[in-house]
């Protein structure tokens, strides 16, 4: 069946070749892909840290943000990509610029942006670094490397996603669902009028 | 009748084939993109100047009628003029980000186009979570908008800005809603698989979702929120232009405005094809005996019906209150959309038949009726009594 899309070329005719992605060691692709959104993750997170006007720093993060999705995207993680832009881009950045706006002013404030307690912000992030890439290198992914990328792209299908949230992990879900509906009515009640004594 | 359906297919299949090997994917990438955005941006032109035309005939006077054939050669005049003036930015406004933020709404709109089908084998990218896809290159647009607002240092741009997010943000949950329920009747995201579970017909009729009680109510839902989410009227408060001038644009000129408009109108028809996908069976003929019309013009047929009713309502009704609009959103639309999803999945389980259809038509039409008496209060609708005019 021919198709309109992008990348997906049928060889209908024998003038088309296989497309461009396969005459590229997928090894290499990666790492010009990777490097591209690496570079453009941590300069905006060095810039969400060490910029003064902090909407600017609210953007910058947004741009880390927008980079984290990229790589779950290029690693073929459509619904944890999709879902980083949806909730990170659409609604946490949102709040924070809302949190920004309504609690004090835009402008630049004259405090140095480095604290004396710089090492401690150092050594927690040393930390988090250590534990996340202990985990990372200890996990059965890395171990059984034999894995074709193409098995872990199907277990990561949205569909799979979705069976393993209601039957598996229900009781999480349903617990993150109290959780959060607990914080809406809590809010609520906040922003309530005081009834009239 | 395949050869006019399959045409554009065919014709970019037999452009890409006349590029050397490895400048093929290339070739099929622009291929793809290049007519996307100026069919788009054609369609913008047009209805324009058909919305003028249309606004004119509904307050009874004449709209555009001096540039071409009827007036409707307005938009290039409109255009040239957008290219030619002057680009002013304000003294103390933040330059980068002002400069970033309508290109930072057009990417997200234009990147919304990419999922959708509009005709068979006709999507640039089939991916597994098209919906979601959608809503989630939507959602970057509020920061864009906020973008605008806050960089031009003006206190209306800032109300603006405030008065779209705050709206956007309240919208978006009826609109994702109201679209779950078609994914779970269909159980897939993507778009194309929506458009396939309603191609098929019952006697004459399509089975599209719209034909369905929870279809009916889910559409009507999705367009409402779709309004408020393109800042159409009535839910234009963002550029109110009796109170705060012309919201979070205030400070653009010249083709920055353009852009800003451009945005909206195309984010319109991206929700609108989506609309379609969703509900109007996307490039399926609404009758098995019509078969015959080629896919892509049902769904050009589809999209400038919605846009039409898109600028009969403008030109109908008054505009919301802020309060109103809010009260709208949370106390009517999100209960009436989550309903709706008990509804879709009542309808799924039950066995077909008018039983299923009356249960569930009812299931919607109770809670509808109780929800706006609730809401309404001790008021009573009656007839407005001018004091002076009459």
């Amino acid at each position: 069946m021919e198709s309109w899309s992008v990348g997906v070329l049928e060889p209908w005719s024998p003038r088309i070749t296989p497309p461009l992605q396969h005459s590229i060691t997928p090894v290499l692709r990666m790492t010009a892909a990777f490097a591209i959104i690496a570079g453009l993750v941590v300069v905006s997170a060095i810039a969400a840290m060490s910029l003064r006007n902090l909407v600017h720093c609210a953007l910058c993060l947004v741009g880390a943000f927008g980079g984290l999705a990229a790589l779950y995207l290029q690693l073929d993680a459509q619904f944890v990509g999709l879902a980083q832009i949806l909730v990170y881009i659409g609604a946490v950045a949102i709040l924070i610029v809302f949190a920004i706006l309504l609690t004090r002013g835009s402008e630049p404030s004259q405090q140095p942006s480095v604290t004396s307690t710089w090492w401690m912000g150092v050594a927690i992030a040393v930390l988090t670094f250590g534990s996340l890439a202990a985990m990372v290198l200890s996990s059965f992914v890395v171990l059984s490397s034999a894995k074709p990328k193409a098995d872990v792209a199907a277990d990561v299908a949205i569909k799979n996603i979705g069976t393993k949230l209601m039957t598996e992990y229900v009781l999480p879900l349903e617990v993150i669902a109290v959780l959060l509906t607990a914080a809406m009515i809590g809010a609520v009640i906040i922003a309530m009028k005081e009834a009239r004594k | 009748m395949d050869i006019l359906d399959q045409i554009f297919v065919s014709l970019k299949h037999w452009a890409v084939s006349w590029f050397p090997g490895f400048a093929q994917p290339f070739a099929s990438i622009l291929l793809t993109i290049v007519p996307i955005i100026l069919v788009f941006a054609g369609l913008f032109a047009v209805t324009t100047v058909l919305e003028r035309k249309g606004l004119g005939r509904i307050q009874n006077r004449y709209g555009p009628n001096r540039v071409g054939p009827f007036g409707f050669l307005q938009f290039a005049a409109d255009g040239i003029k957008a290219l030619t003036k002057e680009d002013i930015v304000p003294r103390a406004a933040d330059k980068v980000v002002h400069f970033l933020a309508p290109i930072a709404l057009v990417v997200p709109v234009f990147l919304s186009y990419s999922v959708l089908p509009f005709g068979r084998n006709m999507v640039p990218i089939d991916i597994d979570g098209g919906v979601l896809f959608f809503f989630a290159v939507g959602a970057a647009t509020e920061l864009a908008v906020f973008m605008a607002g806050w960089s031009s240092r003006n206190k209306y741009s800032l109300f603006g800005a405030m008065r779209a997010i705050a709206q956007m943000v309240s919208y978006e949950l009826p609109l994702i809603l109201s679209s779950i329920t078609a994914i779970m009747i269909v159980g897939s995201l993507s778009t194309v698989k929506i458009v396939e579970a309603q191609a098929d017909y019952t006697g004459w009729l399509a089975n599209w979702h719209v034909f369905t009680p929870w279809g009916f109510a889910g559409f009507i839902i999705f367009m409402i929120a779709a309004t408020a989410e393109s800042n159409r009227s009535p839910f234009d408060l963002p550029e109110g232009e009796s109170e705060i001038i012309a919201g979070y644009y205030i400070e653009y000129s010249g083709f920055k405005f353009a852009l800003f408009f451009l945005a909206e109108y195309l984010g319109m028809f991206a929700v609108s094809a989506l609309g379609i996908t969703l509900f109007l069976g996307g490039w399926t003929a609404p009758f098995s005996f019509l078969t015959w019309v080629p896919s892509w013009a049902w769904f050009a047929m589809k999209l400038l019906t919605l846009i039409f009713v898109f600028i009969w309502i403008r030109g109908t009704l008054p505009r919301l209150r802020m309060d109103q609009l809010m009260n709208f959103a949370w106390k009517f639309m999100l209960p009436m959309a989550l309903i709706n999803i008990v509804v879709a999945g009542v309808w799924r389980f039950m066995p077909p038949g008018p039983v299923r259809w009356l249960s569930c038509a009812a299931m919607i039409a109770v809670p509808y009726v109780l929800l706006g008496r609730g809401l309404t209060g001790k008021e009573r609708l009656t007839k407005r009594i001018y004091q002076y005019a009459e």
